[in-house]
């Protein structure tokens, strides 16, 4: 049985790029058209009375932009920092504005093509992870990647109101 | 593409031109002099109609037309300009806005904007028909003549020099084309200004074959022009030969007696100029022709038997003067229109929003040279950063500068809600305007406009009673609004009161009681009673109008008020009325703010907010209350590191700060409020460019937003308010939380 978003991916496009990176031994895959750069890991202000899950703010040549730990927001414990952490800055472009982001991850590794029928369905359970967040998932050297739907995981509607439930508390 | 981006061009110079045109038609009620208002709602409408006809937009020409047609009655005097017509009017008014922004086809398409057309047009006839048939009901007749000689002839000829005809009379030297002048150049770059609508040759100065020189000129020319232009361009298109040739110009609006003069002054036979004249005018409209042959005709013999010697005296000598002063007065007006013209400037805000974050990049780098130029101490070094920093300054102050709006633009608009409000519910009301001066932050303009609507209807409809009620009260019959703004410690104030009946609190707190939003025996401070009011789905009007007592709206109100970080604070006495506060920033862009830290963390106060700051040690704090007593005062003061829940860890300089730890205070002021902030470090006073967290961070509480250091390290700008609400949610639920952290 082909899956449904498979088919539907791929009347948009044949062959989509992601940027692999790595979160406590796992992969995943963010498309990347929606990463901007990737940075070495050097200090994140905190900010006051936020969920464990923003890990900070950085000035990234002028504009200040949240940092998140993806292993958190994603329901696993939070990431350890080590001298090869590093921070994958991506855009997204949700309600007629472009949401830049930085993720934490323990390291980058490269960028993959997959065609529409490499990307197969997440399975309803069994990844701990919302199946909502996942776009699909793909198999490159023997390991599987987990591909993110950025904008469902990352939704700023969505971050603004778990901060907003912090403040309720 | 071009092409709509003209039309944008046209929207926007519409919605202008119609906005000022309601301010006039409401101030034609105040003025003496009408005349001067009404001429500018005409000109107004008459620009729409012609904008809207270059674009073919048939619909926006054919109302508006009747419109003007009824102006221009007005203008002459023809008609008695009264509140009904002027009521009627602003009722066109806001039906050509609503047609300047649809398309021809949806208009013919839209049943209920036709029939509004339809009946508007029908409303209007009482002041559209001719004054001959009715002129014994109209009292026109008592009217003074100045602008009856004016009109003595038709109205169509006064139109159709409307319509931007400009007439142009030639008579070059006869050495012309020995200089090199070629006429027919003059003619062809006329045809770039605008469009020649006739020309004619005049050749009776031709001599006999004899006589003839072919390097002398011969001919003269009589043109019209149709062309958007001022009498200045036109007189430049003849620079090169002004000084030996007889120019004469006569912009579209002189009236018949100019041309007369043209023809008197002019060397040429009068008839034969007459009739071209007419020739020229006549383009258009073959009846208007007549119409104009008549009047100058008309003018011809009325002037030839009043003053037959005079005007044949001055006739070759004087009337040139005339003309000469006639047109010299026009340049004149020409040039004050110019100057007004220049003197403000269409900018897209996007690219003024793109200045003013470049501007606050270079405040943010300019701190950094600083910091660095402090290292490496070079005098002249320091000299030139010194005057660089105060330019920074000064640009940015202009910057922002550029984005300040006085608030009277806005205030003016109320005039109009105030108007339909009252003249709905059959109430008087007089609405005063003060400090109409205030600046503030065009951003915000623009997002208080909904809520000072609410707050305005609201008050006029439940606020000031009806006239029944107020004469039994002894008040005037006519209720006051009063729109007031100011400036206040760093913030704009803007008052809407009103002398109505007030707020009346137990009704309030009845009211609440039903819908269940308070419970019954609950204890609330009258603040707190007034405030109910913002809370959704509160109304306490007894008759829900259309107007307002739908509870919609208020709660809306205070929403809009607080997310561009202000409050509203309501004062109201019992039947004497009823007043709302609202205090909002200046500006959202760039502030001047107060550097403090708390664990290592970077905070930036308002410097608007702060009364001063000194050592919190210094103090004799009451540990029960969580109170210092400055000079006799007991204030309350809060923990940064507490409410933020900054923990030591965070702090990078551990030891540091525990070598000279010492808490410093900053005591803050928030409209009545003062209060105090306990930190660690105070750092000084800083420029700070005000950085959007971005919409995740739109709920955080205390925080109003970021900045970026002169080291590229981040801080946090406290949000005054909202830190004190916080600390207030904060020793409510856990009351002895200071005393704890002080023991430990």
């Amino acid at each position: 049985m082909q899956s449904k978003a498979a088919t539907n991916q791929a009347d948009v496009a044949q062959n989509r790029q992601f940027l692999t990176f790595c979160l406590d031994k796992e992969f995943f895959g963010m498309e990347l058209h929606q990463t901007r750069e990737i940075l070495e890991y050097n200090e994140v202000t905190p900010v006051p009375l936020m969920p464990q899950f923003i890990t900070g703010v950085i000035n990234l040549r002028g504009e200040v932009v949240p940092i998140i730990d993806l292993s958190l927001r994603l329901g696993r414990p939070p990431i350890k920092l080590h001298k090869r952490t590093c921070i994958v800055v991506i855009e997204i472009y949700i309600d007629d504005q472009y949401h830049v982001l930085g993720l934490l991850a323990d390291s980058v590794s490269e960028v993959i093509e997959v065609t529409a029928e490499d990307i197969e369905d997440a399975p309803a359970f069994g990844a701990k992870i919302k199946a909502e967040f996942i776009l699909g998932i793909t198999k490159k050297n023997h390991h599987f990647i987990i591909l993110l739907d950025a904008e469902k995981a990352l939704s700023p509607r969505e971050l603004a109101y778990l901060i907003e439930s912090e403040f309720d508390k | 593409m071009e092409f709509s981006g003209a039309l944008d061009t046209f929207y926007a110079e519409s919605d202008e031109l119609l906005e000022s045109m309601e301010e006039d038609l409401l101030n034609l009620e105040d003025v003496d002099d009408k005349l001067e208002s009404l001429n500018a709602i005409f000109r107004a409408a008459h620009t729409i109609k012609g904008s809207s006809g270059i674009f073919g937009l048939n619909h926006i020409v054919e109302f508006t037309h009747v419109v003007e047609s009824v102006l221009d009655r007005a203008r002459e005097s023809k008609i008695q300009v009264d509140s009904v017509l002027i009521s009627v009017l602003l009722k066109c008014r806001d039906h050509i806005a609503s047609l300047v922004h649809i398309s021809e086809s949806e208009y013919r398409s839209d049943k209920k904007l036709t029939q509004i057309s339809g009946e508007l047009i029908a409303s209007l006839t009482p002041w559209t028909t001719h004054s001959s048939k009715n002129s014994s009901s109209e009292p026109d007749k008592q009217q003074t003549g100045i602008s009856i000689n004016d009109s003595a002839g038709t109205t169509t000829d006064k139109e159709q020099i409307q319509s931007g005809l400009w007439h142009i009379s030639i008579r070059l030297n006869k050495n012309c084309l020995k200089d090199g002048m070629d006429p027919v150049s003059f003619i062809r770059y006329l045809g770039t200004i605008g469009s020649i609508n006739f020309i004619e040759t005049i050749t009776s100065n031709l001599p006999e074959y004899q006589q003839y020189e072919a390097e002398n000129l011969y001919f003269a020319y009589e043109l019209s022009l149709k062309a958007e232009t001022d009498l200045q361009t036109l007189e430049d298109a003849f620079m090169f030969v002004q000084e030996e040739s007889d120019i004469t110009i006569i912009p579209p609006n002189s009236n018949a007696a100019d041309y007369v003069k043209l023809i008197q002054s002019l060397p040429e036979e009068d008839s034969r100029l007459g009739e071209i004249l007419v020739a020229c005018g006549s383009i258009s409209k073959k009846t208007l022709s007549k119409a104009l042959i008549r009047q100058i005709e008309q003018g011809m013999e009325n002037k030839n038997e009043s003053r037959i010697g005079e005007v044949l005296l001055e006739q070759k000598s004087v009337s040139e003067e005339i003309v000469e002063a006639a047109l010299q007065k026009q340049k004149e007006s020409e040039k004050n229109k110019k100057q007004k013209e220049i003197s403000f400037v269409r900018v897209e805000s996007d690219r003024l929003d793109y200045l003013i974050n470049l501007i606050g990049e270079l405040v943010i780098n300019n701190q950094r040279v600083d910091i660095i130029s402090e290292r490496i101490n070079d005098n002249f070094l320091n000299e030139a950063i010194e005057s660089l920093g105060r330019f920074t300054e000064k640009i940015r102050d202009a910057a922002l500068d550029l984005r300040m709006v006085p608030i009277g633009g806005t205030f003016q608009r109320f005039k109009r809600v105030v108007r339909d409000t009252a003249q709905e519910l059959g109430k008087e009301i007089n609405l005063v305007i003060e400090g109409a001066e205030t600046e503030l932050d065009r951003l915000m303009v623009e997002k208080l406009v909904d809520p000072l609507t609410h707050i305005v209807r609201n008050a006029i409809d439940h606020g000031i009673e009806p006239i029944e009620e107020r004469k039994k009260a002894n008040k005037e019959n006519v209720g006051t609004l009063k729109l007031s703004a100011y400036h206040q410690a760093g913030h704009i104030v803007i008052e809407i009161s009103d002398d109505g009946k007030g707020l009346d609190q137990n009704k309030l707190m009845g009211k609440a009681i039903e819908r269940g939003i308070i419970e019954e025996g609950q204890q609330l401070s009258r603040q707190e009673i007034f405030q109910l009011i913002f809370h959704p789905g509160f109304s306490t009007a007894e008759n829900v109008t259309n107007l307002s007592g739908r509870g919609v709206g208020m709660d809306v109100v205070k929403r809009n008020v607080e997310s561009l970080q202000g409050s509203v604070e309501i004062s109201s006495e019992l039947s004497i009325g009823t007043t709302l506060r609202i205090r909002l920033p200046l500006t959202l862009a760039i502030i001047d703010g107060f550097h403090v830290e708390s664990r290592g963390t970077h905070f930036i106060i308002p410097q608007a907010t702060i009364i001063e700051c000194m050592d919190f040690t210094m103090h004799k704090t009451d540990t029960n209350r969580q109170c210092i007593n400055l000079r006799g005062e007991m204030i309350p003061y809060i923990r940064l590191s507490q409410v933020f829940c900054l923990s030591e860890s965070n702090c990078r300089t551990i030891e540091q700060t525990d070598k000279k730890h010492r808490d410093k205070l900053v005591v803050v002021q928030f409209g009545e409020h003062v209060a105090s902030i306990v930190v660690d470090e105070l750092h000084g006073e800083i420029q700070t460019v005000v950085k959007p967290m971005g919409q995740i961070f739109q709920n955080l509480k205390g925080i109003g937003g970021s900045t970026l250091l002169g080291n590229g390290e981040i801080a946090f700008i406290i949000d005054v308010p909202q830190l004190i609400d916080l600390a207030v949610g904060l020793e409510s639920t856990h009351p002895d939380l200071d005393r704890l952290s002080e023991n430990e």
